[in-house]
Order: structure tokens, then sequence, then C-alpha cells
């Protein structure tokens, strides 16, 4: 990993689990974000998505994505930018892991955001997927909200790492 | 039942708060599971079709998938 990497805050979810993970209060003094997810989700399904959030806005989001899960692949367009994360019917234990790039989140200028998934699972198809998104709204980012899909909690155990990075 | 959390860190000064959800919270989450579930039913639907289709272009050549697939491969 690059020096330039600094790690600004990090969570680990606890006993109880939680519905989302919000990073409030980013400094904007880097050039770019890198948060770094290790993600389960208490859903009844293999596998699930976690949704991505950017100073509480709901709106102006679109991403493209392509996957694979083992059995086919495919593309497909969404209005929101999510990854994929381990739900509950994945071999137990296990997590999904997942980066999500943002460059220039303090600039002026519509946000981009990249993303690389995979879900674990020693029993069924895992899925694999990259996400080309866009937050289309000017505002420098100064916070980042992390919530389930199907509005699910995050397990016990499951973690999310902010790096800011300069001189990209 | 205890309510549902949420947790927030505060990146200035690296203070991690666990918050219990606001009821305008935690019928948000209930709308998200309402939309999640009607999308796979959507989803699951279209599957089906297709796979529906599959068949009936099968029965049309007097085909099975298996004989399909040994002629692909």
């Amino acid at each position: 990993m690059p020096n330039t990497f600094t790690l600004i805050a990090s969570s680990t979810v606890g006993a109880g689990g939680a519905s989302s993970i919000d990073f409030t209060s980013i400094p904007s003094t880097y050039t770019d974000l890198v948060l770094v997810c290790s993600l389960r989700v208490s859903r009844a399904s293999v596998v699930n998505n976690t949704v991505i959030k950017f100073n509480g806005s709901s709106t102006s989001y679109s991403e493209r994505v392509l996957y694979g899960n083992g059995s086919s692949a495919g593309s497909y367009s969404d209005t929101q930018i999510y990854d994929v994360n381990n739900a509950a019917n994945s071999t137990a234990s296990t997590f999904a892991n997942s980066q999500f790039y943002i460059p220039n989140y303090a600039g002026s200028t519509n946000k981009s955001v990249s993303n690389d998934s995979v879900s674990e699972t020693n029993a069924t198809a895992a899925t694999a997927q990259l996400v080309a998104g866009l937050w289309s709204n000017t505002s420098a980012i100064t916070s980042i909200s992390l919530t389930d899909y199907s509005g699910t909690n995050f397990v016990q155990y499951s973690t999310a790492y902010l790096y800011g990075v300069k001189n990209a | 039942m205890p309510k549902p959390t949420r947790i927030e860190i505060n990146c200035e000064t690296g203070e991690e708060t666990i918050i219990e959800l606001t009821d305008a919270e935690i019928a948000e989450l209930a709308y998200q599971a309402e939309l999640a579930a009607e999308k796979k039913a959507e989803d699951d639907a279209a599957k089906a079709a297709i796979e529906a289709k599959k068949q009936e272009v099968l029965a049309k050549l007097g085909l099975t998938a298996d004989e399909v697939a040994a002629l692909l491969a």
C-alpha cells in the first residue's frame, strides 16, 4: 500500500449488530478516499448488497455493474451505488471483501465512485462485481453512510476502514 | 425488544457512538426491506419467464437441454 494512505477512522460492529455504519466530519485534506469493508448482514440469503450514500443524500446516484456468480455473468444499471456483502445463508463466520475508491471527494464536481467486491461462501456460488458509480452532486463529501440494501443489520465483527489518500 | 442501532464515527474526534434509530429511520428500513422484496420477486419472475421461454423453444425443436448442451460443446 502506498505510504500516502492514512487511516482516517475505522469501526467494528459489536454484538448487537448495526443497521448502518456512518463516517461523519470527514476532513477535506486528502485528494481521494478509500473505504475498505468486510461485511456480513443478517438477511436470510447467501449474498446481499451494501448501499453507500454521501452527505445523507438519497438522490442523484447511478451505477453500472459487471458481475459474475459462478453460474452466470452480466451487467445492469441501477439508481443506487452498492457492493456485494455476505448474508446469513453464506458459510458461517465468513465476510465479503469490498473496496470503494472515491477520487476528488472534496472537489466541486460530480463525484465518481468505483467499487470492487466479492462475497465469500464455501457451499454455493459466490458473487464478484465491479461497479462504476456516479453521484451527480457537486458538494464536497463530508459524510459516508453504509446500509444494507434490504434494511437488515450488519452482524458482529463486520468492519469498515476509511483511508485518505494524498498525492494519488 | 431493543430498538435497532447505527454506528456513527466522527472522523475529526475519532469518537464512535452507537445511536438508537428513530421511529422514522425504522420505518425507512422497513420500506427498504419492502422494496428489496418487491425487486427480488420481479427478478425471480423475469428468470422464470426466460426459463419458460427456453423450455418452449426446446419443445418446438424436439430437443432436451442436455442435447442442446452437447451440440454447443
